[in-house]
């Protein structure tokens, strides 16, 4: 089973060098332990591009799809059996981040 | 067999085994949803044929067999239009549970579940009640106060998160038992008080229904968790409470206070079998939990049969233990109730102030003040504390007995 790891930002800095730290030591844990699938970091929303393609032409725009103080500033996706084991993971990501992290099965 | 016997023993059979039912059902089939519904569909058989047919020499073995019959048809009928659905099974763990000092019992399994730290505190609630207790989801509805289709799309959601966020189907391990089950604590207590203490203009001042099922599911996790502290603990200070029920609301609807109640009327069984349950902790000596410190005060209180009696240097040094476990603005104000006992209303009072911050918007806060302000003689303020409190508060009984002290003040 599959789970999402949504990293919520909700301050105006990016990690820092510390939490950056703190994350290397948590990405290695997680692989040494079988959860890893894929993780990444994102770039803030103001590089966002939106592109709506369901009319006659594709229509570009600048900026995220919802302006707001919170914004998923990273992910990682992660193999658990259970959500238990998905949340324990979650509540280690989250302190080695220092942000909230929002757990969500895949279908 | 009378019609009368018959139905006597459907409802036992429903006390008793309903939750079985489900928990083995949900074991079997990997979903609460097929559970539930199947063990609905054997007691609503069991209904129409027992009358007719007599009630089983075994009722247990009959609903568990009527249940799973119900199932598979269901997923027959299911799998017909869905074969996604079928393939989507809740995971359960086959590893017995760790050795709990008691009988490993399904039943455990579905209260952990149904009580996960993922689900909102008001879901566990309901869900606790619908799949544990037996209630219908209108009974439910009904406790709470709201719409029976919001109460069903809450089960309904709830149940739907479990299956898709693969919430599991087992006891937590040792190393988060202790938390989970003060969770589980947390829901029954919140179950227990809203019977206690009901809100709501139209409601009862006291919902028996509610207390008493807490009581009842709390009687069920002991029998599981005969060890558990805490469990112990619970289960004492509602029976400690419960006992003074018929004490607390006079004839004429208005709640009665500690000191003027007819101790005579409280439930002599219930106080004995809470005193019991007190002693056998302080007996353990093991350091007492939340719970069974708040049981070991009201313990207090009903060990003496006239209220100028109560040991309060005792129920203020307990009050001293809980602040050490749980300093939170509540049990303070707790404590200053019993210091005015014993130091006086004004030391009392001057705690009290000190809690306006964080208790401006809570009823008991006022009720306690104006009640120190009256006795201080301070009838103008207490006045306008009482104004506040009975504006605040939402059970009945409680409005009615603050409004009767409020225009008693000369």
């Amino acid at each position: 089973m599959q789970y999402l790891l949504s990293v919520i930002n909700d301050r105006p800095d990016l990690a820092t060098s510390d939490e950056q730290a703190a994350i290397d030591v948590f990405n290695d844990q997680l692989q040494a332990d079988g959860y890893w699938v894929f993780a990444g970091g994102l770039g803030s929303p103001s590089t966002a591009t939106v592109v709506d393609n369901r009319g006659e032409e594709p229509v570009f725009t600048d900026g995220p799809f919802v302006e707001s103080k919170e914004f998923l500033i990273g992910f990682w996706v992660i193999e658990a059996p259970d959500l238990d084991v998905a949340l324990k993971l979650a509540t280690d990501g989250s302190k080695a981040c220092q942000r909230k992290v929002e757990v969500r099965p895949f279908l | 067999m009378s019609v009368t016997d018959v139905q006597e023993a459907i409802t036992q059979a429903h006390h008793d085994e309903w939750a079985r039912v489900v928990a083995s059902l949900t074991r079997r089939f990997g979903d609460l949803d097929i559970a539930e519904e199947a063990t609905a569909d054997a007691f609503a058989t069991a209904v129409a044929r027992w009358p007719a047919d007599g009630v089983p020499p075994n009722p247990a073995a009959w609903l568990t067999t009527t249940a799973n019959h119900k199932a598979i048809d269901r997923i027959r009928r299911e799998s017909k239009r869905d074969d996604k659905q079928k393939a989507a099974q809740m995971l359960y763990d086959d590893e017995p549970p760790e050795p709990l000092g008691a009988v490993e019992d399904e039943r455990l399994r579905l209260i952990f579940t149904c009580c996960h730290p993922a689900l909102a505190m008001e879901t566990r609630v309901a869900l606790t009640l619908r799949m544990v207790g037996g209630l219908t989801v209108p009974e439910i509805a009904r406790a709470f106060l709201v719409q029976e289709s919001a109460m069903g799309q809450r089960i309904t959601r709830a149940k739907a998160k479990i299956k898709a966020a693969r919430i599991p189907y087992r006891v937590p391990s040792v190393e988060d038992l202790p938390e989970r089950v003060s969770g589980v604590l947390a829901v029954l207590f919140l179950v227990f008080n809203e019977g206690y203490l009901a809100t709501g203009p139209d409601t009862d001042p006291v919902r028996r229904e509610l207390t008493a099922e807490a009581i009842r599911l709390t009687r069920l996790i002991r029998t599981l968790m005969p060890d558990d502290g805490e469990v112990a603990g619970l289960l004492a200070l509602m029976l400690l409470i419960d006992a003074r029920r018929t004490a607390r609301v006079s004839a004429s609807g208005e709640l009665v206070p500690l000191d003027e109640q007819d101790r005579g009327a409280w439930d002599t069984a219930l106080v004995a079998e809470g005193h019991r349950l007190v002693r056998e902790r302080l007996a353990s000596g093991v350091a007492p939990g939340r719970y069974q410190i708040l049981a070991a005060i009201n313990a207090v209180h009903t060990s003496v049969r006239e209220f100028r009696d109560t040991d309060w240097s005792q129920v203020v040094a307990l009050y001293d233990q809980l602040v050490r476990l749980d300093p939170s603005p509540i049990v303070a104000l707790n404590r200053a109730v019993a210091v005015a006992e014993l130091d006086g209303p004004e030391v009392a009072l001057a705690t009290v102030d000190r809690l306006e911050d964080t208790l401006a918007g809570y009823h008991a806060y006022h009720v306690t003040r104006a009640d120190l302000l009256r006795r201080l003689g301070r009838s103008q303020q207490s006045r306008a504390a009482y104004d506040r409190a009975i504006e605040l508060a939402g059970n009945t009984a409680e409005i009615a007995y603050l409004t009767r002290r409020r225009d008693q003040l000369g």
